[in-house]
Parts: C-alpha cells; sequence; structure tokens
C-alpha cells in the first residue's frame, strides 16, 4: 500500500482502540459486605495504588461504574439488590468475585447465605482468598484488562456469544448441581430447555 | 412481697420477687445460676405475671429468646422462651422461663409491658415460628419475607430447604 505515514501515526482497529480507551479507565462498583471489603479499600488507598492500574475512581452510583467487585457474602435479602445494582449499571459491564464468600460461598454453607454469586449473575474474574491480599486483587485487574483486551469489541459484540450466556461456576458439585437447582427455578428450567445442554 | 422479703438476705435481694411471682401465677422456683435469679412460668399466665413484675421495678427487658428442646436430654417440652429482666433502681436481675409445645406454640406478648420486647419477639418469631399473641407487629424481623421456615427450629436443616437457590439468574442478555 502506497500510503506514507507520519512516524507519530499508529494504525489499528477501532475495536482495539475502544477497549484500550475502556480497560485503562475501568470504574469499579464497590460491592463490599465483608471482610474482603477491606481488603479492596486497602487495594485503592495509597500503599497499593490501583490508581495505577486506572481504576482507583471507586463510584457508588452504579450508573457511573462498569466493573462490579463483589467482596464478601452476599445473602439472600441482599441478593436481590445486588442483582438490580448489577442491571442499573450501564454497558459495556464487567464483574470480578472477590474472595471465597462471593465465589462460592466459603465457610458459610448455611440456608441463608448464597453459595457463589456467579448462580445469579455472570462473573467475569473470580479471586481466591479468605481474604484476598491487595495484590491479588490487582492481578485479577490486570487479567481482566487483558481479557478485554483480547476480546472486547466497540459494540460489545462479545457479551453476546453463546458461551458468555452460559453459566459459569468456580465450582463444580459432583452430583448435578444445575438440575437440583432447576427443580426450584423456573427461570433456569426456561433456560436448560432453550440451551438443551445439561451441564454449564 | 413485703411479706416475701421477711426471710431474705441482702444477697439474695431478688428472691422476694421470684418466690412472689412463682406463688402468685404458679410458677416454679429454680434455684439461682452463679447469682442469678430464675423462674419458671406457665404459658397462659404470663401476661399477668410480667405486669407483676413490671410493677414490683422490673423495668428494663434485656433480651426475649428461645431455646428449641427437640431430642434434648430430659426435656418435657420443646421450646423453652427466656426472657432476661432487670430492675435498674436497685440492680435486681431475674432470669424467667416459659415452656411451650407444637404444634402451635404460643404465649402473651410482652410488648404492651415492655416496648422493647417488640423487635426481640419478632426475632423469635423469625427464627422459631413462635406465636406472640397481642404483638402489634408481628412479621418477620431478619429473614426475607419470602422465607416460610423457621431455621433456628432443630428439625430444620442447617442448609436450609433451597431457599437460597431460589432466585431469577441474571445472564449477559439480561443486560
Amino acid at each position: 500500500m502506497a500510503l506514507e505515514l507520519p512516524e507519530n501515526v499508529v494504525v489499528s482497529r477501532l475495536d482495539e482502540l475502544a477497549s484500550w480507551c475502556r480497560k485503562n479507565s475501568l470504574w469499579p462498583m464497590p460491592f463490599a459486605t465483608a471482610c474482603c471489603g477491606i481488603e479492596l479499600m486497602a487495594t485503592g488507598a495509597s500503599k497499593h495504588d490501583l490508581a495505577r492500574f486506572g481504576a482507583e475512581v471507586f463510584r457508588f452510583s452504579p450508573r457511573q461504574c462498569d466493573l462490579m467487585i463483589v467482596a464478601g457474602r452476599v445473602v439472600m435479602k441482599m441478593l436481590p439488590v445486588l442483582q438490580r445494582i448489577w442491571l442499573q449499571m450501564s454497558e459495556p459491564k464487567w464483574c470480578i468475585s472477590m474472595g471465597a464468600c462471593a465465589s462460592t460461598g466459603g465457610v458459610f454453607d448455611t440456608y441463608a447465605v448464597v453459595q457463589g454469586i456467579d448462580r445469579f449473575i455472570p462473573v467475569d474474574m473470580y479471586v481466591p482468598g479468605c481474604p484476598p491480599r491487595p495484590e491479588q486483587l490487582i492481578q485479577a485487574i490486570i487479567d481482566l484488562q487483558d481479557k478485554i483486551q483480547r476480546e472486547g469489541t466497540i459494540t460489545g459484540r462479545e457479551f453476546d456469544t453463546p458461551e458468555r450466556q452460559l453459566r459459569k461456576r468456580a465450582l463444580v458439585e459432583a452430583v448435578g448441581p444445575l438440575e437440583a437447582d432447576a427443580a426450584r427455578n423456573p427461570i433456569l428450567q426456561r433456560r436448560l430447555a432453550e440451551a438443551g445442554a445439561p451441564h454449564a | 412481697m413485703d411479706e416475701h422479703s421477711a426471710g431474705a438476705t441482702s444477697a439474695a435481694a431478688a428472691t422476694p420477687a421470684r418466690d412472689g411471682v412463682a406463688d402468685l401465677f404458679g410458677g416454679t422456683r429454680q434455684p439461682p445460676f452463679r447469682g442469678q435469679e430464675r423462674v419458671d412460668l406457665p404459658a397462659d399466665r404470663v401476661r399477668e405475671a410480667f405486669r407483676f413484675l413490671r410493677d414490683d421495678g422490673y423495668d428494663l427487658l434485656v433480651d426475649v429468646t428461645c431455646v428449641d428442646y427437640l431430642e434434648y436430654r430430659g426435656a418435657k417440652h420443646r421450646y423453652g422462651l427466656v426472657y432476661l429482666l432487670a430492675a435498674t433502681a436497685d440492680n435486681r436481675r431475674l432470669t424467667v422461663r416459659v415452656f411451650l409445645d407444637d404444634p402451635a406454640p404460643t404465649v402473651a406478648s410482652a410488648t404492651p409491658v415492655w416496648p422493647a420486647a417488640n423487635w426481640l419477639e419478632r426475632e423469635v418469631w423469625d427464627m422459631f415460628g413462635i406465636r406472640f399473641e397481642g404483638h402489634p407487629d408481628l412479621r418477620r424481623l431478619l429473614l426475607p419475607e419470602v422465607f416460610t421456615a423457621h431455621p433456628l427450629r432443630k428439625d430444620y436443616p442447617l442448609q436450609g430447604r433451597g431457599e437460597r437457590h431460589n432466585f431469577p439468574i441474571l445472564t449477559r442478555d439480561d443486560g
């Protein structure tokens, strides 16, 4: 191609440019319910300095956020709130499940504690730990930035893929949990019938 | 009250109230435990007994809680309600127990006597399913209103009956 470009001009794709802008300007929504929230605050504070990764602007309005960080256990009474906040966040949006409790329920295997938020909302990144150190959360944010750069599109097409619609679990129980859940959950029954797949 | 306090020593200042309420309302005296006076009351007399105790000086209801004695060795009743009372003027304390049984454990509410009982009784209703007659607003306190079970009963499984899984599932399609 006989086109002379000045040396300060870079040719790229629009998708990559959009992803580059997005990944370096994540606005976290701190959904902090337990001790993981303390580590989340430490991550944003001066010692660990989340600003180095462009994600320091914690906003308490979901309308201004695109990264939900669920830090701590979520109980039955809190889950509708969590889902509502998730729906209120503008797209494109991502979710980090921080710590053992948010990912699996942790040690709180009791009647009122949701056994992993990934049962009920989409999760992009899990952070193990009880609670995870700030370095681990920063690593998750860096990994999420890589993911956004790798597969992000300017129109958000990557969220429409079938695998993104499937429910993902941090841990998969041994005996058919999905069917057991579906027996009690009409929405899941419909999705299973539509997908035709017994296991996600 | 005065006729009972004749033989009481100063160390057992709460004994008159304990004996008085036991005699007047058909209760059972219990031996003090680590200096705490205790009495068991029959469930059908608690309304009058609470008024008596309030008039006797027990102006503070510290706590209302419950024990499920299901399969407890030697237990004669299923539920044991526990009321912790205090008299702030002269620093007396009294533990009142009321025993209830299935199928419909019901007791008179203490809320008309001590307004502090309002939320405490709501919590006991929430967790143990004990009805408090005369309670002004007997709704669940801690659990969601859609919850139907009473999870601190011993016959309720620790991991619940699936209530924690009973939510709509949001996917990326839902926005």
